[in-house]
C-alpha cells in the first residue's frame, strides 16, 4: 500500500484532480457503452416481437 | 466476342462528355472557384492585415481553402448521373469500372482543379506570400489537387446513394486529406526560405501514384455499393 | 483444414457461440481491469519524477494501444465480410466501431489530464495525440456512414470500404503527422518516457491493457449478438427467441 491514509489517497499526491477525472472519465463512457449496449438486445427482441403481434393481429383481422 | 469500343475510346468519350456537360452548366465551374475566393479573402479580415503574418499563414489558408473547395465540388461528381441513370448504365458496360471513374475524376480535375491552381497565385498577392514560394505553391497544387480529387471521389461515391451526404461526406474524406495538406503547406513553407522541397514534392507525387492506382477501385466498388 | 470455422457464419451458430464467450469474457475482463487498476492505483510505488499523476498511465496507455488494435480488427472483419461475403463478419464490424470510438475517446482524454500537470497544458499538437484525434475521426466516420443507410447490407459493405481506405491510409497519416511534428515541435515537451520501468509498475499496466482487450472483446460479444438478432429479425429461431423474452 503506498498511501497512508483515506483521505491521502483520494488526494493522489496533490494530483487529485486530474487522476480522478481521468478514472472517472473513464469508467463512466465504458459504462454508458456497456448499458447502451446491453439494453440494444432488449429494445430488438421488443420491436420484434411487437411486430410479430402486430402480424398476427392483421392475420385474425383478415379471416374474420 | 463484340466488346463494343476500345478502352481508349471509352475513357476520352466519357471525358469529352462530363466536359461538355459541365461547360454547358457554367456554375459548376464557377460556384467552386467562387468559394475558394471567397474563403480565402475572408482569413485577412478574421486575422488582421499585417503582412508578416498573413505571409506566416497563407500557404496553410491557400491549401485549407483549397481543399474545402475540392470537397464542396465533388459532392457533385456522381449526383447528376446517379438520378438520371447514366451511372447505372456505366456500371452495367462492358469497359472496367475503374476506367470510367478515372475518366471522370479527371474531367472533374480539370474543370475545378485546374482553375483553382490559376486563380491561385492571385490569391497569394493578397496574401503577401513569400516570394520565393509561388513556385512550390503551383507545383504542390498540381500534384496535390489530383490526390483529393481522386480520395474524395471514393467518399463521393459511398454517399452518393443517400440524401443527406453533405456534411457526412466531410467527415469521411477530410482527414483522408491531411496528409496531402501537410506535405504541400511545409513544401510551401521551405520554400519560403529558400530550403529545397523537391522532397516533399517527391512525396505528393508518390501519393498522386498510389492514389492513382489504388482510389479507381475503391471507387468503382463504392458506386455498385451505393448504387444496389 | 479452415472448414469447420465455416459453419460459425451461420448466424443462429454465431449467436449461440458469442453467448457462451460472453461470461468468459466479462468475467476476466472485470477481474483483469479490476486487479489491474487497484492494484496500479493503490500498490504501484509513486513515480519519482512525477508523482502520483502517473497513475493515469494504468488507463491511459491501454486505451491507446487497443484503440488502434480494434480499427484493425474492425477493418479485418470487414474486409473478410466485403472478399468471402460473410454476413456475420460484417455484423461483428459494425459491432466493434462504436467500442473504438469510445476507446479512442477515453484514450483522448485521459491524455489530456495527463498532459495538463505534467506539461501545464491539456493539449498540444503532439504526433500521438494528433494521430489518435484522426483515428477517433476515421471512427466517426465509418459509424455515421453505417448509420445513413437504410439498408444494413449495403451500410455494412460501404463502412467496410471506408474501414479498409482507412487502414491504407493509417500509416500515412501517422508517419505524415510525426514528420509535421517534428518540424513544428519546440522540442521543450516530451512524454518523459523510461525504457526500463520498474517491475511493479509494468505489470497492473499489462494487466489492464490485457483487460482493456478483453472489455473489448466482451462489449463486441453483446453487440455483436444484438446486431445479428436485429439483421436476422424474419427467421423463426430469432422469432421465437422474441415471443419468448421480447414483450413482457
Amino acid at each position: 500500500m503506498q498511501f497512508d491514509s483515506l483521505a491521502d489517497f483520494f488526494n493522489m499526491g496533490g494530483y487529485a484532480f486530474y487522476v480522478w477525472l481521468a478514472y472517472g472519465v473513464t469508467f463512466f463512457s465504458l459504462g454508458t457503452l456497456v448499458i447502451v449496449s446491453l439494453r440494444q438486445k432488449r429494445k430488438i427482441l421488443t420491436e420484434i416481437a411487437k411486430k410479430i403481434q402486430r402480424e398476427e393481429r392483421l392475420k385474425a383481422n383478415r379471416s374474420n | 466476342m463484340n466488346k463494343g469500343i476500345s478502352f481508349t475510346q471509352a475513357f476520352f468519350t466519357l471525358l469529352k462528355r462530363d466536359l461538355q456537360i459541365a461547360i454547358r452548366h457554367k456554375g459548376d465551374i464557377f460556384n467552386p472557384l467562387l468559394f475558394f475566393i471567397l474563403v480565402v479573402t475572408l482569413f485577412p479580415l478574421g486575422i488582421g492585415p499585417e503582412p508578416q503574418v498573413l505571409s506566416r499563414v497563407a500557404p496553410g489558408i491557400i491549401w485549407v481553402a483549397a481543399l474545402l473547395a475540392s470537397m464542396l465540388s465533388l459532392e457533385r461528381l456522381f449526383k447528376a448521373d446517379f438520378v438520371d441513370g447514366s451511372l447505372e448504365q456505366m456500371l452495367l458496360s462492358p469497359q472496367p469500372l475503374s476506367l470510367m471513374v478515372l475518366a471522370k475524376v479527371l474531367a472533374h480535375w480539370i474543370l475545378t482543379g485546374v482553375p483553382l491552381i490559376l486563380v491561385a497565385p492571385l490569391l497569394a498577392v493578397l496574401l503577401h506570400l513569400d516570394d520565393n514560394s509561388y513556385g512550390a505553391l503551383m507545383a504542390t497544387l498540381a500534384l496535390g489537387t489530383p490526390v483529393l480529387s481522386l480520395l474524395g471521389a471514393i467518399g463521393v461515391a459511398l454517399t452518393v446513394g443517400l440524401r443527406k451526404g453533405g456534411v457526412l461526406l466531410s467527415l469521411l474524406i477530410l482527414p483522408l486529406y491531411i496528409p496531402v495538406l501537410i506535405f504541400a503547406t511545409s513544401a510551401i513553407d521551405a520554400a519560403g526560405l529558400n530550403l529545397p522541397y523537391s522532397g516533399h514534392l517527391a512525396i505528393i507525387g508518390a501519393m498522386l501514384v498510389g492514389s492513382l492506382i489504388l482510389a479507381p477501385f475503391a471507387i468503382g466498388a463504392s458506386l455498385r455499393v451505393s448504387t444496389n | 483444414m479452415w472448414k469447420w470455422l465455416h459453419s460459425y457464419a451461420d448466424p443462429e451458430r454465431a449467436y449461440k457461440l458469442a453467448g457462451t464467450l460472453l461470461p468468459w469474457f466479462s468475467a476476466l475482463a472485470i477481474g483483469f481491469i479490476g486487479v489491474g487498476s487497484i492494484w496500479g492505483l493503490l500498490f504501484a510505488p509513486v513515480d519519482y519524477q512525477q508523482g502520483d499523476s502517473y497513475r493515469i498511465i494504468f488507463i491511459h496507455v491501454p486505451a491507446a494501444s487497443m484503440s488502434m488494435s480494434a480499427y484493425m480488427a474492425m477493418a479485418t472483419s470487414a474486409f473478410i465480410g466485403l472478399v468471402w461475403q460473410i454476413k456475420s463478419a460484417d455484423w461483428a464490424a459494425a459491432a466493434i466501431a462504436p467500442i473504438g470510438a469510445v476507446v479512442t475517446f477515453i484514450a483522448l482524454i485521459t491524455g489530456a489530464t495527463w498532459g495538463k500537470p505534467m506539461w501545464g497544458t491539456w493539449w498540444v499538437w503532439d504526433a500521438r495525440l494528433t494521430s489518435e484525434l484522426v483515428l477517433l475521426f476515421l471512427y466517426l466516420g465509418v459509424i455515421s456512414l453505417y448509420a445513413s443507410f437504410e439498408d444494413k447490407v449495403l451500410a455494412a459493405r460501404a463502412a467496410g470500404i471506408l474501414a479498409i481506405v482507412g487502414v491504407i491510409n493509417i500509416p500515412i497519416i501517422k508517419y505524415s503527422v510525426e514528420w509535421w511534428n517534428s518540424l513544428h515541435q519546440p522540442a521543450t515537451i516530451k512524454i518523459t518516457e523510461k525504457s526500463s520501468m520498474a517491475m511493479e509498475m509494468l505489470m497492473p499496466l499489462l494487466i489492464n491493457i490485457l483487460g482493456f482487450g478483453l472489455m473489448i472483446g466482451a462489449i463486441t460479444l453483446v453487440r455483436f449478438r444484438a446486431e445479428i438478432l436485429a439483421r436476422n429479425g424474419m427467421r423463426p429461431w430469432v422469432r421465437e427467441l422474441a415471443t419468448a423474452e421480447g414483450v413482457k
